[in-house]
């Protein structure tokens, strides 16, 4: 018998009579990475102090002589905590109770280099482990996407690939058009053994012509059917978000309303180092990120999608509280990050930065980072998070029974 | 034309005979692109018949420390740092134009310099140290400041690592980057001493966290002239406490803890796996790289003879096929290899921005991390489109000013009206390529071009399509 006849009988339906360890391990149900995950990088590590901000406690004046946000400006969110004046474009977010705010996630002995702390956070490992392959590529590997899709996931705005180092079909995507009519260019060759340097590169062509034909997208019938044309983005009324940041919201929304299938996407907005006049840059870069995730936010909603996504900022650290001369901060370690969703419970998770009695310190962690794959990966996807994550992480329970 | 004939039984035996008489034409097309750009089939005759030695010497002999082309005449103009804060909006718009157009220019230049120099070497050793010691436009702004700071790496480029590590410290354009121009005592900013120490010179996990601490103290009074800047020390913003580095302690400045970090032999470690992955392989074999890094400490980090001593390792020879090719060694090398001269290189910058290596602009401070890195799918299809069109009837490439270039996406933006603008055609004809080189197999051709065998053997034919096969096949990413 041929191997492929083979899976088709056992796709007929003997599968459970003639091999229920197999069933068992590829159980979590295949539909559900119909659930999008949208990862969202920014790069350089924010700056949480200035972006939740502890506007009560003084503290955060003594801190940042220079850099506090003036109270007056604040965009009040509880007693203690406030936005950004520049994140107003997600204040509609939070009040409709969409937006999870989790502080204090970081990890264990953390490591202050930008290229050795994102690397723990794209490979989910812990701080003295060295992993060879992302967190993303791992879950792919163990539970691979049914065919239909058109790859594990779309890079956006950047370069590198991050969680799906490692294995994952990745495309990275500027221009879908240009990419569509250059994917011919790839060869169709059977990838993994060349030697050498062109293995990688053989692998890469494999998942180009795999993923050209879904991403071009002809267009799911029904997919675009639960598109509302009342909508105001049928109507061509959501104006476009600003800035590169603004525009891969806009490459990933414009992929998705042709009906092309990823189960991850990741956008990368950059600049987050600010050792030096962070005010201007990080305003600027803070309002470029609010605007674009509201404008993921209606965007999906007019697709019928926002529902079945999850929106999941990280960085590879949090900023130091205590400001340097330059009015900038060095590089610090716990910090703020977003979940966002039409089936995220909003309001604040983990641990609020315990400001008093800080010099030149930095935040404890009070949310491993491991445990927010673990909610992507455990209840929003229903996979086996401790298989992947190489032990078990409580998931943060910010999800909508 | 020229019909390939398949002579299987000789083919076998070349490379044995080429061994006996020199490195052939393997060894010669190894040497050459890892030790420049690209391999023109001249170059290649001119070392196959040479030993290893001789061919590495020969590679090596007097590097050029000076630029063959000079710089953009604005280049070394008394410099004039405008200061924005004070400036009117239109002036401000009018010098951000201006740096815009003497970047692009800067990048155009050096990727000329590339193409022409008799010292390939240089080139691909500044541009090493370019990724060494990064700074990038982003930060730094000014293309006057990044001029000066090529000019020192190429100075250096085979020179002495200590030397070299000492002038980039006072070097303005990394000043700026890594925020060491105004850096005071009460306040000091990590972001230099952090770097250099991560990624000049020990690697990650040969410090603590005290360590630069206690460094950044040091690099405090640190500062630049404003309008010209010229490095200057200011004592009074100097921390003048004792400070505690690696268990020594004292009242160290910034060039003292320079000197400390040279003394750790980890330092030479560091510089040489980095150099070895850079011109050998990914993969450096750790017992080779503890012995050639013992030889680079001895020798007070000398350069060159560390280059020399990695070329001359069984484990260079074999690596044929083992890294992948960057943007600019594919695009550099193709001109070189095929005889081809671009009017303006401007447009080669832009195109190489978007296959992933914008020069003077790299990621981040750790530079462009190379290797498979370099290849994904964009960046890929972008590659495959430039050779398909380059040697598939041509390029048009603009080569009016500035203003006339398709800044955002490359080539050929269909939004500009070909009629408005100058073009320079940069056309690859494979068939005459093969018959001014006498290539008359698929064997002798896949020789003078490719590391690995291709990964889609080309029907043996037309000299000229096998030539292009070769070019869009896999094999041709990789050196």
């Amino acid at each position: 018998m041929q191997r492929r006849e083979f899976l088709q009988v056992l796709g007929a339906g003997l599968t459970l009579a003639v091999l229920p360890e197999l069933t068992l391990a590829y159980s979590a149900d295949p539909a559900r990475y119909g659930r999008l995950l949208v990862l969202v990088e920014l790069k350089g590590g924010n700056d949480g102090l200035n972006t939740v901000i502890p506007y009560a406690s003084p503290d955060y004046a003594r801190l940042r002589p220079s850099l506090a946000i003036p109270r007056d400006q604040v965009l009040t969110l509880s007693e203690r905590a406030a936005f950004h004046p520049s994140l107003a474009a997600l204040m509609p977010l939070w009040q409709d109770g969409e937006l999870a705010l989790v502080e204090g996630v970081g990890y264990p002995e953390p490591n202050l280099s930008h290229f050795r702390s994102i690397e723990i956070w794209d490979t989910a490992s812990a701080s003295n482990q060295v992993l060879q392959s992302g967190w993303l590529s791992r879950q792919f590997r163990r539970a691979p996407l049914p065919g239909q899709f058109a790859a594990d996931g779309v890079v956006l705005a950047s370069q590198t690939l991050g969680p799906f180092e490692g294995g994952a079909r990745v495309v990275v995507l500027n221009d879908p058009a240009a990419f569509a009519r250059e994917a011919q260019l790839a060869a169709d060759q059977g990838s993994g053994k060349a030697p050498g340097a062109l293995a990688h590169i053989l692998k890469v062509e494999g998942d180009i012509r795999h993923a050209a034909e879904g991403l071009a997208g002809g267009g799911t019938a029904a997919l675009m059917a639960k598109r509302d044309p009342n909508s105001p983005e049928a109507q061509g009324k959501i104006p476009p978000p600003p800035g590169a940041f603004g525009k891969a919201v806009k490459t990933l929304t414009d992929t998705l309303a042709r009906g092309s299938q990823v189960a991850v996407a990741r956008l990368t907005l950059t600049g987050f180092d600010t050792h030096g006049g962070q005010l201007a840059t990080q305003g600027r870069l803070l309002k470029e990120l609010a605007e674009g995730l509201a404008s993921l936010r209606s965007s999906l909603q007019a697709q019928g999608r926002w529902q079945d996504t999850l929106v999941m900022s990280y960085a590879e650290f949090g900023r130091r509280p205590r400001q340097n001369g330059n009015n900038g901060t060095d590089h610090g370690t716990a910090n703020v990050h977003f979940v966002a969703g039409g089936r995220v419970k909003g309001g604040f998770y983990g641990k609020a930065p315990e400001l008093a009695g800080i010099s030149d310190g930095n935040l404890d962690y009070g949310v491993d980072f491991r445990q927010l794959y673990a909610t992507a990966l455990g209840p929003w996807w229903g996979q086996d998070a401790a298989a992947v994550l190489g032990g078990r992480f409580a998931p943060v329970p910010l999800l909508r029974a | 034309m020229a019909r390939f004939r398949l002579v299987l039984a000789l083919c076998a035996l070349l490379p044995a005979l080429a061994q006996a008489a020199g490195i052939g034409e393997d060894g010669a097309r190894l040497l050459l692109t890892r030790t420049g750009f690209g391999a023109n089939p001249l170059r290649i005759a001119e070392l196959a018949p040479l030993s290893r030695a001789q061919a590495v010497d020969r590679v090596l002999a007097n590097p050029r420390t000076e630029p063959l082309t000079p710089p953009p005449g604005w280049v070394m103009q008394p410099i004039e740092l405008p200061r924005y804060a004070q400036l009117p909006e239109d002036q401000k718009k009018a010098l951000r134009q201006q740096e815009n157009q003497r970047a692009l220019e800067l990048k155009g230049w050096w990727l000329g310099e590339m193409r022409a120099t008799d010292s390939p070497i240089s080139e691909k050793m500044t541009l090493f140290w370019h990724n060494h010691f990064v700074s990038g436009l982003d930060k730094v702004r000014s293309p006057e400041l990044m001029a000066r700071q090529n000019l020192l790496l190429r100075r250096e480029a085979l020179g002495n690592f200590g030397t070299l590590l000492h002038e980039v410290a006072h070097d303005p354009a990394m000043m700026r980057y890594l925020d060491t121009a105004n850096n005071r005592k009460g306040q000091p900013n990590e972001n230099f001493a952090r770097e250099v120490m991560e990624l000049f010179t020990l690697g990650e996990g040969h410090y603590s966290e005290q360590d630069i601490r206690e460094a950044a103290r040091a690099f405090t009074g640190w500062g630049m002239q404003p309008g010209t800047g010229d490095f200057i020390n200011r004592p009074r913003q100097h921390d003048d406490g004792i400070k505690t580095v690696f268990g020594q302690s004292g009242n160290y400045d910034g060039d003292q803890v320079l000197g400390l970090l040279l003394q750790r032999p980890e330092t030479a470690r560091f510089v040489t796996a980095k150099l070895w992955r850079y011109l050998v392989s990914p993969t450096p074999d750790a017992r080779s790289v503890d012995r050639l890094a013992a030889g680079f400490y001895d020798s007070g980090y000398q350069i060159k003879p560390l280059v020399r001593a990695l070329l001359m390792t069984d484990a260079f020879w074999k690596s044929g096929g083992q890294l992948v090719k960057s943007p600019v060694e594919l695009t550099v090398g193709t001109l070189v290899t095929f005889d081809l001269t671009p009017a303006d290189y401007r447009p080669l910058a832009l195109l190489n921005r978007n296959l992933g290596q914008d020069l003077f602009s790299p990621p981040n401070v750790k530079g462009w991390p190379g290797g498979d890195d370099w290849i994904n799918s964009a960046t890929l299809l972008a590659r495959k489109q430039f050779l398909a069109r380059l040697s598939g009837g041509g390029i048009n490439l603009p080569s009016g000013g500035p203003a006339m270039l398709p800044v955002a996406t490359g080539l050929d933006d269909p939004s500009q009206k070909a009629t408005e603008r100058r073009l320079t055609r940069l056309n690859l004809d494979t068939a005459d390529w093969a018959e001014r080189y006498h290539v008359d197999s698929v064997h002798r051709a896949g020789r003078l071009l490719l590391a690995v065998k291709p990964a889609e053997t080309p029907q043996a034919g037309d000299a000229g399509a096998v030539v292009r096969a070769l070019l869009l096949d896999a094999a041709y990413q990789v050196d």
